[in-house]
């Protein structure tokens, strides 16, 4: 009992944090302090979690049961500890950072924007810690709802055209797929909970497989896969910590989270490779990676390039549970991590240079490295995780993943993946390779705001130790998977 | 005192309202005539309640009126089917009473507001009398009660738009078509039984065998409710009738009136019919049910999309739910069933809801509430606002509120006996019900107020009846084994043909 307090804190403190916000809404550094300390204490319990779940203790409550196949429960498994890590420790560093960007940027309606900051963490935690279908659904809803105020934030034309285009792809495809997806599964099996080798086993005939995979893997939009992605670069127009929070912690990684319990706790892995259901979602997803990469290269809005950059490497994620050998959804689960703390990097670095000389073409950035070199610094070390250079934590998943496909002779994937390599380094690599060797055009004001560098250059480091403190990270992945 | 109560709780839910709209009418103080007309929906709530323990934890009860025995008198039936509908119009009907007074005031000539709570009790009487009943000639009373006294508050609209005589009219006419088809079906039924106890009609209709005038009752008795009902095609009553009633009126009728008419629906075709649905093949009328139930999903989510008004907006999106509910009983089986009920209930607090916050909302607008009259309103209002966003994401059916739940059970029951295409052609129709719920929150959130009027402020007096409805979508939606259980206990003992 002792132990699952733990779970009641990490979900608790954003929740509480969301409830407080408004009422401090007088004193600013009152209500700004919530995020950090609410991250820290989160982390901090997300932390115990994980190491409570290598010592092998299952935890486990149930918050409602509904009726007796449905509950609203909660359970931790390896994939959630991951992703309740990566969601509550980036929410200490983009708390940090958000107080500089709205400040910096002296946006309004800031208590409303930390209040539904708060209330997205937290559904991002209940999802990372959810024990059935029923409550990733429900999680996963509220998490579409709480962002809408924030893409919205602007309250312009704009803003509220974006936010159709946000709320209609991502709420649409989970009432229209997903929803049924997880029905079906109800009625074939009877439940709805996790099992570590899936549920469906024995009660699904094989060429339904492929079927129920499709409902799934197009119904979890979040997840992003085309031709369901429109809305990712649709919500830039956010500002840029929510961004950061959509494309690299909560939203996006709510997704692929999603999408790799489904085909762990809910197919089973084993079960895929047995009835080759996923080999379509290889190609589609294949076919993603690359077309978004491409497109990316068209960009010159620097958001809208790191969005279709985000695209690109949610299907990595995607493509390692396709192809389903525990080596490859075990490269996909550290991607999750890795291109998390990588792309927040980027967005971070997006944000101080908006906040800065409120720039936002990558065609202007010429000659900016020597205004602001943190910054530009910490893009590059960013840029190169995600691209997977060796010693950036983004390597290691790369790794794993081309290991995967070797397992199972999937030689063009390993071409596919080389090719997207290349074209990472051309259209990320291009943005600090203009800063810092062109010459300036113009003569811009820079004014930087402290809360918006550090914690950008704090990421980047992360990146650099992600790479050579894997460890932990891999003896959870082992243990999901038996290696 | 407590054990004649107990003993005659079937009848007192009934003459309780009855009684109080005769003494409502003859009063000249409008504060007196709403506070004794919410006297009286109280009282008859909690006699509700009592009857809930009767039958929940002792045994159905069969009531004699004058202690007449059936087939002759008069019977009364009070099981864990009916409780459902009781319970539904007497709850919504005390919020409603309760949330009406600021408007009555308001919209209705000041000699006339006594007058219009008579007939507002009079309409609950007669929609509980239509539920109680088990006597075919009898519901046929109870349905002129309801209906005229309904038509007569939606004609109370006129001081606000006189297009209310119109859409009152017209619900009198069609109304009066669907009574009289009833009580044609009706009166062939006792032609060949010699009888009009529900319970006595079916024993002895299966006995007849293929006999057409049974066939022919049947199809009258249905269409008749039918229209009622509001089934689609058979609604062209509703969207007027809803959007130029009082504010008030709106939403009892909304909540209620047509979900005793889907009841009653149930009532004949698995109580009265049920146990010889094989010789006159409810397969075949199963399948028209369950395509005109489709049709009014989408044509009733499209009209509302199109729609500019924001309540015959909402009229339209009823009939689309009116769909879902009649969707469920099509499917006849015991799943589906239980579903319908469940969304019966979800939809009525959803409805109420809806209709309390943009009515509280149009308090300032008055004649119209259209889509641009109300436009950034949400920001002046918040609460009343946030009751609006909780019922409108309820109608959509997200999670956490009730209309999730009917959802979940309405798609997995779709599922079980057609397949997957049915439940596609819901979600389709649910997601498409999300670009009208959406063009009303965008709506009031964003676009600059076009409204003129300097005094806008919140309705304190509205807080209580709306908020508990707010709550009771949420509660529902996360505490739902109570409603579900009852659904599916109410939908075993009708397939099972125990009245």
């Amino acid at each position: 009992m002792a132990n699952e307090f733990y779970i009641y804190l990490s979900i608790l403190t954003p929740l509480i944090a969301f409830f407080t916000t408004p009422l401090l809404s007088s004193n600013p550094n009152l209500r700004d302090s919530l995020g950090p300390i609410g991250g820290i204490i989160t982390f901090y319990s997300s932390f115990n979690i994980a190491s409570l779940y290598l010592d092998g203790e299952v935890l486990s409550f149930t918050f409602f049961q509904i009726s007796e196949t449905l509950s609203i429960s909660f359970k931790i498994t390896g994939l959630g500890v991951i992703f309740g890590l990566v969601a509550s420790g980036l929410w200490i560093l983009a708390s940090i950072y958000t107080i500089g960007y709205m400040r910096g940027n002296k946006e309004k309606n800031q208590t409303r924007f930390f209040t539904f900051y708060s209330i997205a963490i937290f559904a991002a935690i209940c999802i990372a810690y959810s024990g059935n279908l029923l409550t990733l659904f429900i999680f996963y809803e509220v998490l579409t709802f709480s962002t809408y105020p924030l893409v919205a934030h602007k309250q312009n034309e704009e803003a509220k055209k974006a936010g159709r285009i946000y709320m209609g792809i991502l709420v649409g495809t989970s009432i229209v797929f997903l929803l049924p997806a997880i029905i079906i599964v109800w009625v074939l099996t009877g439940s709805l909970d996790f099992s570590t080798n899936g549920i469906l086993k024995g009660n699904i005939s094989y060429e339904h497989v492929p079927f129920l995979l499709a409902l799934f893997a197009f119904g979890i939009g979040k997840a992003a896969l085309m031709p369901f992605h429109k809305w990712l670069p649709a919500a830039m127009v956010a500002p840029t910590p929510v961004s950061a929070l959509l494309h690299a912690v909560a939203v996006v990684k709510a997704g692929v989270f999603s999408m790799l319990v489904v085909i762990t706790y809910v197919f089973g892995i084993d079960f895929l490779t047995e009835t080759n259901g996923a080999v379509w979602l290889i190609w589609i997803s294949s076919i993603t990676l690359l077309l978004s990469s491409c497109i990316a290269i068209t960009k010159d809005d620097l958001k809208a390039r790191l969005a279709y950059s985000t695209i690109s490497q949610l299907s990595y994620i995607v493509l390692g549970g396709a192809i389903a050998t525990n080596i490859a959804v075990q490269g996909a689960s550290i991607h999750i991590v890795m291109h998390a703390v990588g792309k927040i990097t980027l967005f971070f670095a997006a944000g101080a240079i908006y906040v800065a000389t409120h720039l936002s073409k990558i065609s202007d950035l010429n000659g900016m490295g020597k205004s602001m070199p943190l910054t530009f610094v910490a893009f590059f070390i960013g840029s190169l995780s995600i691209i997977g250079v060796p010693p950036m934590g983004g390597s290691w998943s790369k790794f794993y993943l081309m290991l995967g496909s070797v397992e199972k002779d999937y030689l063009l994937v390993i071409y596919i993946l080389a090719i997207s390599t290349l074209l990472n380094v051309y259209y990320l690599l291009e943005i600090p390779a203009k800063a810092f060797f062109q010459q300036k055009r113009t003569n811009i004001q820079v004014t930087k705001h402290p809360l918006t560098v550090y914690p950008t250059f704090f990421a980047a480091i992360l990146t650099i130790i992600l790479f050579i403190y894997i460890e932990p990270l891999k003896d959870i992945t082992n243990l999901i998977f038996g290696n | 005192m407590m054990p004649f109560i107990i003993k005659n709780l079937p009848i007192l839910i009934v003459i309780t309202p009855l009684m109080f709209s005769l003494i409502v009418a003859v009063l000249n103080n409008n504060r007196l005539a709403w506070t004794l007309s919410t006297f009286a929906s109280f009282l008859t709530m909690i006699f509700t309640i009592f009857l809930c323990f009767e039958v929940s934890y002792k045994s159905n009860i069969s009531y004699y009126l004058g202690n007449w025995p059936p087939p002759l008198g008069i019977e009364y039936v009070i099981d864990r089917i009916s409780i459902i509908p009781i319970m539904i119009v007497s709850v919504i009907g005390l919020i409603a009473t309760l949330f009406a007074h600021n408007f009555f005031t308001l919209e209705i000539d000041e000699k006339l507001v006594s007058k219009t709570y008579s007939l507002w009790l009079l309409t609950i009487a007669g929609l509980i009398g239509l539920i109680t009943t088990a006597d075919a000639f009898n519901l046929f009373v109870f349905l002129e009660i309801s209906s005229l006294s309904a038509v007569a508050l939606v004609a109370l609209g006129s001081k606000v738009d006189r297009k209310a005589l119109v859409a009152g009219y017209n619900y009198l006419i069609l109304g009066a078509v669907g009574a009289t088809f009833y009580v044609i079906g009706v009166g062939l039924l006792y032609g060949v039984t010699g009888t009009l106890n529900m319970g006595d009609l079916a024993q002895k209709i299966p006995a007849l065998g293929l006999n057409k005038s049974v066939i022919v009752a049947f199809t009258f008795m249905m269409l008749g409710i039918m229209v009622k009902a509001a089934v689609f095609p058979l609604h062209i009553w509703l969207p007027n009738a809803y959007a130029y009633a009082p504010s008030p009126v709106s939403v009892l009728l909304a909540a209620t009136a047509t979900k005793v008419s889907i009841y009653i629906i149930v009532r004949i075709s698995y109580t009265i019919f049920g146990s010889s649905y094989e010789i006159y093949s409810f397969e075949s009328l199963r399948y028209i049910l369950l395509y005109l139930a489709i049709l009014a999903m989408f044509a009733g989510t499209i009209m509302a999309i199109f729609e500019k008004d924001v309540k015959k907006l909402l009229a339209h999106s009823s009939v689309a739910q009116i769909g879902y509910i009649v969707l469920g009983i099509s499917l006849a089986t015991s799943p589906g069933i239980a579903s319908s009920f469940i969304h019966l209930i979800n939809h009525a607090l959803i409805k109420a809801g809806l209709f309390m916050s943009i009515v509280a909302m149009g308090y300032y607008t008055l004649k119209r509430i259209d889509v641009k009259t109300i436009a950034g309103l949400g920001r002046q209002l918040p609460i009343t606002f946030f009751s609006f966003v909780i019922c409108a994401l309820s109608l959509a059916g997200l999670p956490l509120t009730v209309g999730f739940i009917s959802k979940l059970y309405l798609i997995k029951a779709a599922y079980m006996s057609e397949g997957i295409w049915l439940p596609f052609l819901i979600l389709v129709s649910s997601a498409l019900s999300l670009i009208y719920i959406w063009k009303l929150i965008e709506g009031l959130w964003y676009s600059k107020k076009s409204l003129k009027i300097e005094k806008i402020r919140e309705l304190p007096e509205i807080y209580l009846p709306l908020l508990v409805i707010t709550f009771l979508n949420i509660y529902f939606g996360i505490d739902a084994g109570l409603i579900i259980d009852n659904s599916f206990i109410a939908s075993d003992a009708l397939m099972s043909g125990i009245r």
